[in-house]
C-alpha cells in the first residue's frame, strides 16, 4: 500500500534508532507526551519502545476522544437512546464504555434500545432518511479530525429538510488539553509530571495546521514536532525532538509535511465555524473542568441540536474510586500504576474508558505491551 | 474500530463534486469529498470516517522518505 | 371426458421450490414435512442411508480411536462470495475432525428453519452442503428439521455432526506444543472475516476477496504421511489465528515467537483491515489450519503442504517458546516486539 508501507520499513527504523541512540545525551531523561489515539496505537502496535534508548520516555496524553468522555455524557447517550421513538447512531469504541452502574450502550442495545454503529456520520444521515417517524441522534464525538464530518451532515440534513435528525455533540479541542496539562500543577510547580517535549498529533494538525502549536512551543519553552501516523514519521519526529533539545530550541517543527499544511484544511475549518461555536466550559474525563474546550451548535441551527430538542440533564459522574483513568490521561500514572489494571479492569471487563478504546493508554498497553512489565524490572514506556 | 485512524488512499474515480471512489490496495470504498477542493484522478487522500480530510503531497512525501534514507547515509558517513 | 378432466394416477403436488417459504406445517412431523424432506433433503444428498428413511444411520462400527465433533452455524449473511452457511457448515466440522489427524467418516445435519424463509434460498443452501459433502466424500447420513415461529430465527440454523477415526500412532492434540517447535499455518489470513466483513451494510467496500470455505482432510493426509509426528493441528476459525494460537499457549503451558513479516496475507485483506482499524490475526479463516511441528520436521512438512493445492502459501511464520506466562509475542515489520493477545469484546457479528 503506496505511503503506508513505505514508512513502516524496519531497516530504516534501525538507521533512525541507531541516530537517537548516538544524539541522546545519555547524561539525561528526555520525556516526550503524544496525545494523538493514532500514535499512542502506532506505538503499541509496531513496538517502538523497544527501539528507544531507556533514557528517552514516551507519555500518553490525553489523545482519545472516547477516553476524555465524561461518564456523565456516555448516561446521557443511553437514556436517549432508551428513549421510545430515537434511534441513537453512535462509533463503534463508544459502544463499550462502562458507566458507573455497569451499563454501556451495547448492554443498552441488548435491552432492546434502538442504537446503530456507523462508520460515518454520513452513514446517521441515510439512517434518518430511511427512519423518517423515528428521531434520530448521532452520538458526536472526537477531536478536530472529526468535527468537520459531523459539521458536514448537519449541512445535509439541512439541505434535505430532515426534521428528524439531531447531533448530540460532544467535540473537544486540542489545543485546550495541552493547555491544561501544561499549566497544571503537577507540571508546572510540582514537577510530577516531567515534560520536555510534544509530538503533536497527526489528523487534529492535518485540519488546524501548525500554527496553533506556536503558542505552547513560546509560552511554555516547550518543542513540538507534528509527527504523521506511521510508526517511522514518530521516530522520525523522536529524534526532531532530541535534537531541539540538546540545541535548546522551542519551536514547533512539521514532520508531516505531506499532509499538514502550516494553515492546515480551511474549508474544513470554515465549515466548523459556520456550525459550531466554544462553549464557555465542558468537563473532561480526568482534567475536570476545562474553559473554552469544547463546541456546542450555534443557535441558527439549533433545530440539529439534540441538547436544543431532548431533556439532556447535565450529569456529573465520579470515576469508580479505583479507577485512575484521570490521572492516567494527565500522564501523572502509567497503566500499570493502577491498582486494578489487569485484574479487575480488562478489555473484557473494562472499568474505565482508558480500556475500552482500543487507543487508551492501558488497552494498547494491555494488548500490546505489558508482557514488558513482567519480563523487565523497568518498563521502557515512561 | 479505531477513532483516529485515517489512511491515504488513491483517487479512482470521481463521482461527482462531492463524492469519489477510493483504491487502497485494491479495496475500493466511496468517500465524500466535502472537505476538500480541486481533486483530480491519481490523487492521494487522507481518509478518516468516510471523509477525504486532505490531499496528500506526494513531492513531500517523497521528501519525507527521502530524508529518512539520508540519515542513514548520513549515519554511514559519521562512522 | 375432455383432457382437462383427465388426472394422472398418484399425483401429488410437488413442493414449490421456486416460489414457496417453510411453513409451521413443515415441521409438524406430517405430510407437509415428509415432502419437504423428501424432494428437498433426500434429493440433495442422496446416499445409501438416508434412502432407507430411518431416524437413524447404521454402519459398521470402527476399530480403533473414533473422534466426533459438532458445530452450530448461524452465519449473516447466508450467501456470500466463495461459498454460503451450508457449505461452511460441511466443511467446518470436517475440518474439526481432520484437526485430529481423523479420516472423517460420515456427518449428521439438523436444521432450524424460520416460518417464511424462502424454499429457494433452503435448496440453494442444500445443493450446497450435498456437492461439499460429495467433493470431500463425506457422506450427511442422517438429520433433523425444526421449524420456529417467524421472529424467532434468522433464516436458518444449521448444526453439523460428524464421525472419524484416527490413525494409528497419530498423537495431535493442542497440549502437545513443545518449546523448539515450529509454527505453520497453510495458506493467507484473513480472507474468510473480509469476505464476509464487505457485505455489511455500513461499511459496504468493494473487495474481490472471496471465503476461503474447504475441506482440509485431504491436506492433513499428505501433512501427516510427510510428518507423522505432528504435535498440533487447529483451525483458526472465530478469533483468527491470534486466538487460537493463544488456546493453544495456555493448553501446552508454552510461549509463542511470532515473525510478522513471514505471515502470509493478501495485499486486500491488509488494506481492509488498514481501513477499518483491524488486526489480520484476529480475523476469521474457513479453509486454513495452523499446524505446530517439531523444528527437525518442519521443512517437509513445509514442502508437503506447498505441494497441494489448498497449501500454495503456507509458511512458517514462529516458534513455540518456555514461558510461564503463556506470551504469545510478534517481532513487528518495524523491528519492536509486541504481544498478541487473546480478543477481547466483540468483533464482528456472527460470521462463521
Amino acid at each position: 500500500m503506496k505511503y503506508i508501507d513505505e514508512f513502516r520499513t524496519g531497516t530504516l527504523a534501525q538507521k533512525i534508532a541507531t541516530k537517537i541512540a548516538s544524539e541522546a545525551n545519555t547524561q539525561r531523561d528526555y520525556h516526550f507526551m503524544e496525545f494523538c489515539g493514532g500514535h499512542t496505537h502506532a506505538i503499541s502496535r509496531f513496538g517502538i519502545s523497544d527501539l528507544l534508548p531507556d533514557n528517552v520516555h514516551l507519555i500518553h496524553g490525553p489523545g482519545c476522544p472516547v477516553c476524555v468522555l465524561p461518564i456523565g455524557r456516555v448516561e446521557n447517550a443511553i437514556r436517549l437512546a432508551q428513549t421510545p421513538g430515537i434511534i441513537l447512531c453512535s462509533y463503534g469504541d463508544m459502544l463499550r464504555i462502562p458507566t458507573a452502574t455497569g451499563m454501556s450502550l451495547l448492554k443498552a442495545k441488548a435491552q432492546g434500545a434502538d442504537i446503530r454503529m456507523v462508520y460515518s456520520s454520513a452513514d446517521a444521515i441515510k439512517i434518518a432518511q430511511n427512519n423518517p417517524q423515528h428521531q434520530v441522534v448521532f452520538f458526536a464525538i472526537g477531536f478536530e479530525t472529526t468535527t468537520p464530518p459531523t459539521a458536514v451532515a448537519i449541512k445535509q440534513a439541512q439541505a434535505l429538510g430532515l426534521n428528524n435528525f439531531t447531533v448530540f455533540c460532544n467535540h473537544v479541542l486540542t489545543p485546550s488539553a495541552i493547555s491544561h496539562i501544561l499549566q497544571s500543577a503537577e507540571v508546572r510547580q510540582l514537577g510530577i509530571v516531567p515534560l520536555d517535549g510534544f509530538i503533536g498529533p497527526a489528523h487534529v494538525s492535518v485540519v488546524i495546521g501548525s500554527q496553533p502549536y506556536e503558542y505552547f512551543a513560546e509560552e511554555f519553552q516547550k518543542p513540538v514536532v507534528i509527527a504523521g501516523f506511521e510508526p517511522l514519521d514518530v521516530m522520525q519526529a523522536i529524534l526532531m525532538l532530541i535534537r531541539q533539545i540538546n540545541t535548546g530550541r522551542a519551536e514547533v517543527e512539521n514532520e508531516f509535511t505531506r499532509a499538514v499544511l502550516p494553515k492546515g484544511n480551511l474549508k474544513a475549518q470554515r465549515l466548523v465555524a459556520e456550525i459550531f461555536e466554544l462553549r464557555r466550559i465542558f468537563e473532561w474525563r480526568g482534567l475536570g473542568l476545562v474553559p473554552y474546550s469544547a463546541l456546542k451548535i450555534k443557535s441558527c441551527y439549533a433545530g440539529f441540536d439534540a441538547e436544543q430538542r431532548f431533556q439532556i440533564p447535565a450529569l456529573s459522574i465520579a470515576d469508580n474510586k479505583a479507577c485512575e483513568c484521570g490521572a492516567i490521561l494527565r500522564g501523572v500514572k502509567r497503566p500499570q500504576d493502577c491498582k486494578i489494571f489487569g485484574t479487575v479492569c480488562t478489555p473484557e471487563n473494562p472499568i474505565g474508558s482508558c480500556m475500552v478504546s482500543s487507543e487508551g493508554a492501558c488497552a494498547a498497553h494491555y494488548s500490546y505491551g505489558r508482557f514488558r512489565d513482567t519480563n523487565h524490572a523497568t518498563s521502557k514506556e515512561n | 474500530m479505531l477513532m483516529c485512524l485515517a489512511i491515504p488512499a488513491c483517487v479512482e474515480q470521481l463521482i461527482n463534486e462531492n463524492y469519489a471512489v477510493v483504491n487502497l490496495g485494491g479495496i475500493r470504498k466511496e468517500i465524500s469529498l466535502a472537505l476538500v477542493e480541486d481533486v483530480v484522478l491519481g490523487d492521494y487522500v487522507i481518509v478518516h470516517v468516510g471523509f477525504a480530510l486532505q490531499k496528500l503531497d506526494q513531492i513531500e512525501a517523497e521528501r519525507t522518505l527521502a530524508m529518512f534514507a539520508e540519515i542513514s547515509t548520513l549515519n554511514q558517513e559519521d562512522i | 371426458m375432455s383432457r382437462r378432466g383427465i388426472i394422472k394416477p398418484g399425483y401429488t403436488r410437488s413442493i414449490d421450490l421456486k416460489n414457496g417459504c417453510i411453513e409451521m406445517v413443515h415441521g409438524s412431523g406430517g405430510r407437509a414435512m415428509a415432502q419437504l424432506i423428501h424432494q428437498l433433503f433426500l434429493t440433495a444428498f442422496n446416499n445409501e442411508y438416508l434412502r432407507k428413511m430411518n431416524d437413524q444411520a447404521c454402519f459398521q462400527s470402527f476399530n480403533g480411536r473414533m473422534v466426533m465433533s459438532t458445530d452450530s452455524h448461524v452465519i449473516t449473511p447466508l450467501f456470500f462470495p466463495g461459498g454460503d452457511i451450508g457449505s461452511l457448515s460441511v466443511h467446518g466440522t470436517i475440518n474439526d475432525i481432520a484437526m485430529s489427524g481423523a479420516k472423517p467418516s460420515y456427518l449428521a445435519a439438523s436444521f432450524i428453519l424460520e416460518e417464511g424463509f424462502p424454499l429457494s434460498d433452503l435448496k440453494r443452501i442444500v445443493d450446497s452442503m450435498a456437492n461439499a459433502a460429495h467433493a470431500a466424500q463425506v457422506p450427511i447420513v442422517t438429520g433433523d428439521t425444526k421449524v420456529v415461529e417467524k421472529g424467532s430465527g434468522d433464516g436458518v440454523f444449521i448444526t453439523t455432526t460428524g464421525i472419524g477415526m484416527v490413525p494409528e500412532g497419530i498423537n495431535i492434540s493442542s497440549e502437545n506444543a513443545r518449546p523448539g517447535d515450529k509454527i505453520l499455518v497453510s495458506g493467507t489470513l484473513g480472507d474468510h472475516g473480509i469476505a464476509i466483513m464487505a457485505l455489511r451494510e455500513n461499511l459496504s467496500f468493494h473487495t474481490s476477496i472471496t471465503s476461503d470455505t474447504t475441506a482440509l482432510h485431504d491436506l492433513v493426509a499428505h501433512m501427516i504421511t510427510a510428518a507423522p509426528d505432528i504435535h498440533v493441528l487447529r483451525d483458526p476459525t472465530r478469533g483468527g489465528v491470534a486466538t487460537a494460537l493463544n488456546e493453544i499457549a495456555l493448553q501446552s503451558s508454552v510461549g509463542m515467537m511470532l515473525y510478522e513479516n513471514k505471515l502470509p496475507i493478501r495485499e486486500q485483506v491488509h488494506a481492509a483491515c488498514e481501513f477499518l482499524g483491524l488486526d489480520p490475526l484476529y480475523i476469521a479463516n474457513e479453509g486454513k489450519l495452523i499446524a505446530i511441528c517439531t523444528a527437525e520436521d518442519s521443512t517437509n512438512l513445509l514442502n508437503a503442504m506447498r505441494a497441494h493445492p489448498l497449501g500454495e502459501n503456507a509458511a512458517i511464520i514462529g516458534e513455540i517458546l518456555e514461558d510461564t506466562h503463556c506470551f504469545v509475542q510478534m517481532q513487528t515489520r518495524f523491528g519492536g516486539k509486541r504481544v498478541v493477545d487473546w480478543l477481547s469484546g466483540e468483533q464482528l457479528p456472527r460470521i462463521c
